[in-house]
């Protein structure tokens, strides 16, 4: 006899957003998280980092108040306080999850879960934190156990959470650090580098590939790192960290890059060097789970391999975002379910948004990426200083990039620097994921005045169509 | 709130469907898994659950409707609390669509069908919205009756713009694809995948353009044949299927028939040696073994395991095994995907279970399409030989007469009593010659008459 439907470990974004639709399609679930419900999304990831960045980006307007012809005349912060608030936000939302499981008749058990060979899925074990053990059988069992911060420990790139940080010790300082190394560029490296920047914190970014944000657009690598420089931000690309050594209270790295070697001195060193998935201690290779590089390997609708066993999210590999666990962990459900209408995941939809300053958004290839792939490629392009809005806002630097297919008129990619584009972005995940192609993108109305015109004009610009520039 | 129940589509390429039977009235209150209906489509029954809880407040489609829209909604639901009485209908309920409306709508629509078809789609560079745009003013100037079609949307494609460019560049027709985006909706993927081998259905030349259009409209004259004389029941989504496929099959494809004789004295012996060392419940029959002889022949001369296609013949890698089983209103063939893999004991059980949910029509699409070679066997009726009708895209048939004892001439020319069945193999001429057919025989021939070949 089952006790469930189905049991999800973990309730990051991933795993609870899958246990809600289970119960839509009228299972009985039950979902098992070892610390706080919500996992490090809503907890030690985009929620908290965001109110960081919210904090940052209004200390930012209140310092350029006199181009808006306000006086502000002495702006400060107090770190304690934008810490607390971040928190705050964090608890507010992780309540807000505890709630929906209740509404939905989710039954949460608290503890850390493990597998072992059962029939027809594998029996979860769960250890609660007084040390007690509790075996549950359900019909189907998802893996939605995520991902945390790459180490390596062999260069000393291991975070201690005092001088050498993960995303998570960045998260909750206690001073602010005069000079911040970050080591990686991808969005979790540059966020953080951008909030302490805006701070006030001399930061350097490290980055091994030759281009800040090595996975988007070329064109979009650079107008970033222009627009950072350009606010104190400094950089050093094609460069890899030999090692980390620790001081009293402080840290030194040695870099090389182009064949010379350097050394820098800072007070506080975050790594963000990339995810590595949670697959230990869960008996995965006792069941036969296949895993690579860390990361579990599944079909389009997260199937294992092994009877009754699912994996969704961070831990079954990139992108390693939110959005695209939850939408894994649907998919999953709706294939166990025999939904009608349930489609494989399909990757090259899920959007990627990094909220720094300037915030930074893509779908879909690169126009490098595109012409590797064969296509013959039509580009547009519509930079924010022809856009009414983005001058009305005082936010006039950014691009609104799009790639087509020249012969199909397919939406390849779109690439967007500048404010508010993580909110844009979406139009054009529809417009992919809808197969639209030039031709109603332009039949379009975009509403007057917004930023979301120079949509429009981007593709307008590559037909030669192009209005306001 | 009131819930609204739709027309649920049972399989990806569903549009609409037959409402065959109610199992709930108003007032009845169901949870969460009832079967609530029973719902007809081409080739299947199936039950629908319910998938909220509470009491049927209306039925707004009655049962036996025909051509109910998926996504219409049929009924109504009332939810704890609410008054079943006081629910409102929606206005876009599927229920307006009647028995009598549809049916005239189903002539209307035959009658005016070729001249449909037969429009070309309007040729412009422009982006195609504009060229949208143009046709529907000028057929506003000439035949307003269209703009009503369009309203309806029974005859629509659905298909993204993308894929609707894709198919217009590269000369594919769009109504012969099945879209395996949300709701059948046709998308890139489908479009580039029929690139590689579009059915034989699709666009021969000199064909006519639409497999509807090979139904053409019969009728029995009153004067010869007074209707009191003969009692006409009414095509079901079945035989229509079955006239469609055949008709289009038997007039667009060149059928060639190949026959042999085949001694089945050893086959039978190793039959009973199988079924006598096998455990409980497991029971080979002769078919079960001719399945997997089919597929290892195919196997063996692989040009016979092919499909014709207007852009090239398509050459299958597995043997899919379509089996015909006669049901009650019609024929169907279940697959037996990858029968050269699978051991008779699986073929056996598949073959069953496949067989018995034919008869109660409760296949799904999946596991009625897909073969590769179709299998009729006759020979429970005495039949001696016969000719099937290709099942297309499939390239060859091999229709299986009874085996009986036939006085046969051996080595030492004596005349010695043996087993004996006459096969007949159907070939689509464009994709085989009889060379090519006449060695699938041999190779079938072989596995028949020495089955322990089989086993290698």
């Amino acid at each position: 006899m089952a006790d469930f439907d189905l049991i999800v470990i973990g309730s990051g974004p991933g795993g609870y957003v899958a246990a809600i639709r289970a119960t839509q399609l009228g299972m009985k679930v039950a979902i098992v998280e070892r610390e706080s419900l919500g996992g490090i999304c809503l907890n030690w990831g985009c929620i908290p980092t965001k109110a960081l960045l919210r904090s940052a980006e209004v200390l930012h307007l209140a310092k350029n108040a006199k181009s808006f012809g306000l006086k502000i005349d002495k702006t400060d912060f107090d770190l304690q306080a934008v810490v607390k608030r971040s928190r705050d936000v964090a608890k507010q939302l992780s309540g807000g999850v505890g709630h929906l499981m209740k509404k939905n008749k989710i039954e949460v058990i608290m503890g850390e879960a493990s597998l072992k060979k059962g029939k027809p899925a594998p029996v979860v074990t769960v250890k609660d934190k007084d040390g007690k053990t509790k075996d549950y059988q359900a019909k189907h069992v998802m893996l939605a156990t995520g991902a945390r911060a790459r180490a390596i420990p062999q260069a000393g790139l291991e975070p201690d959470g005092k001088l050498i940080w993960t995303y998570r010790d960045a998260m909750v300082p206690e001073t602010l650090p005069k000079k911040l190394l970050v080591i990686g560029s991808g969005a979790i490296g540059i966020e953080f580098a951008s909030f302490y920047n805006e701070l006030g914190s001399d930061v350097t970014v490290v980055e091994a590939v030759d281009r800040i944000l090595p996975v988007e657009d070329e064109e979009i690598s650079a107008m970033a790192r222009k627009q950072f420089e350009k606010q104190g931000l400094k950089f050093m690309t094609g460069a890899q960290v030999k090692s980390l050594k620790k001081n009293k209270n402080s840290v030194t790295a040695e870099i090389s890059a182009g064949g010379k070697s350097e050394t820098i001195e800072a007070d506080r060193v975050i790594l963000a060097i990339g995810i590595v998935g949670n697959v230990e201690n869960l008996g995965l290779e006792e069941l036969g789970a296949k895993i690579e590089k860390t990361h579990v390997v599944v079909d389009g609708f997260g199937r294992t391999g092994v009877q009754g066993l699912y994996a969704i999210g961070d831990l079954t590999g990139p992108p390693w975002l939110a959005h695209k666990a939850s939408h894994e962990g649907v998919i999953c459900v709706e294939g166990i379910a025999g939904a009608n209408d349930a489609h494989p995941f399909d990757a090259s939809n899920v959007p990627g948004c990094t909220y720094s300053h300037p915030q930074i958004a893509s779908v879909g290839l690169t126009e490098a990426k595109a012409k590797e792939a064969g296509h013959k490629v039509k580009v547009g392009k519509f930079p924010f200083i022809g856009n009414g809005k983005a001058i009305a806002l005082g936010a006039s630097e950014g691009l609104v990039k799009t790639v087509f297919d020249a012969e199909t008129g397919e939406l390849l990619g779109a690439h967007m620097i500048g404010a508010e584009v993580t909110e844009l972005i979406q139009g054009y995940v529809i417009a992919r994921e809808g197969e639209l192609t030039e031709a109603e993108l332009m039949e379009t109305v975009f509403p007057h005045p917004t930023l979301s015109e120079m949509m429009h004009e981007s593709v307008l610009s590559a037909y030669g169509r192009v209005l306001h520039i | 709130m009131a819930i609204n129940i739709t027309m649920p589509a049972l399989s990806p390429t569903m549009e609409e469907g037959t409402l065959a039977k109610w199992l709930v009235k108003p007032g009845d209150t169901i949870s969460s898994g009832d079967v609530i209906a029973e719902i007809e489509t081409d080739k299947a029954t199936m039950e629908v659950e319910a998938v909220d809880e509470g009491t049927i407040a209306k039925i707004l489609v009655d049962a036996g409707t025909e051509g109910v829209k998926v996504n219409s909604v049929i009924a109504v639901l009332a939810e704890e609390g609410e008054d079943p009485d006081e629910v409102e209908a929606p206005k876009d309920a599927g229920g307006s669509l009647k028995k009598e409306e549809s049916s005239k709508k189903e002539e209307a629509a035959q009658t005016k069908a070729p001249e449909q078809e037969d429009k070309p789609a309007p040729k412009s560079e422009k982006p195609e919205s504009d060229s949208a745009k143009k046709s529907v003013s000028s057929e506003l100037g000439s035949t307003p009756m269209k703009l009503a079609d369009v309203g309806d949307g029974g005859d629509r494609i659905k298909a993204s713009p993308l894929a609707r460019r894709l198919a217009k560049l590269r000369g594919i027709d769009l109504s012969n694809l099945k879209g395996s985006g949300p709701k059948g909706r046709i998308v890139k993927k489908d479009v580039e995948s029929a690139k590689a081998g579009q059915a034989a259905a699709s666009t021969a030349a000199g064909a006519p353009a639409s497999p509807d259009g090979l139904i053409l409209p019969q009728v029995l004259d009153d004067r010869v044949y007074a209707p009191d004389t003969y009692e006409l029941k009414p095509l079901d989504g079945m035989r229509k299927t079955v006239a469609k496929r055949l008709t289009q099959s038997f007039m667009q494809v060149p059928h060639f028939p190949l026959n042999v004789d085949i001694k089945l004295d050893k086959l039978l012996a190793a039959r009973a040696g199988i079924n006598e060392a096998a455990p409980e419940g497991v029971k080979i029959s002769v078919n079960d073994m001719l399945i997997k002889a089919s597929a290892l022949a195919l196997i063996a001369e692989p040009d016979c395991n092919a499909s014709f296609t207007d852009k090239g013949i398509a050459y299958h890698k597995s043997a899919h095994i379509s089996v015909a089983v006669a049901i009650d209103g019609g024929l169907i063939t279940p697959v037996i995907f990858n029968a050269e893999k699978k051991g008779l004991a699986t073929i056996a059980a598949e073959m069953k279970d496949l067989a018995s949910r034919a008869r109660e029509r409760k296949l799904k699409p999946q596991e009625y399409s897909g073969g590769t070679f179709s299998i009729s066997n006759l020979g429970m009726f005495g039949i001696k030989s016969f000719g099937s009708i290709i099942n297309q895209p499939e390239g060859i048939i091999l229709s299986v007469g009874a085996g009986e004892k036939r006085p046969v001439v051996n080595e030492k020319n004596e005349i010695v009593p043996a087993t004996v069945m006459t096969v007949t193999l159907s070939c689509d001429h464009r994709v085989i010659g009889g060379a090519e057919g006449a060695r699938w025989l041999q190779a079938f021939k072989r596995y028949v008459e020495s089955p322990e070949s089989m086993l290698l």
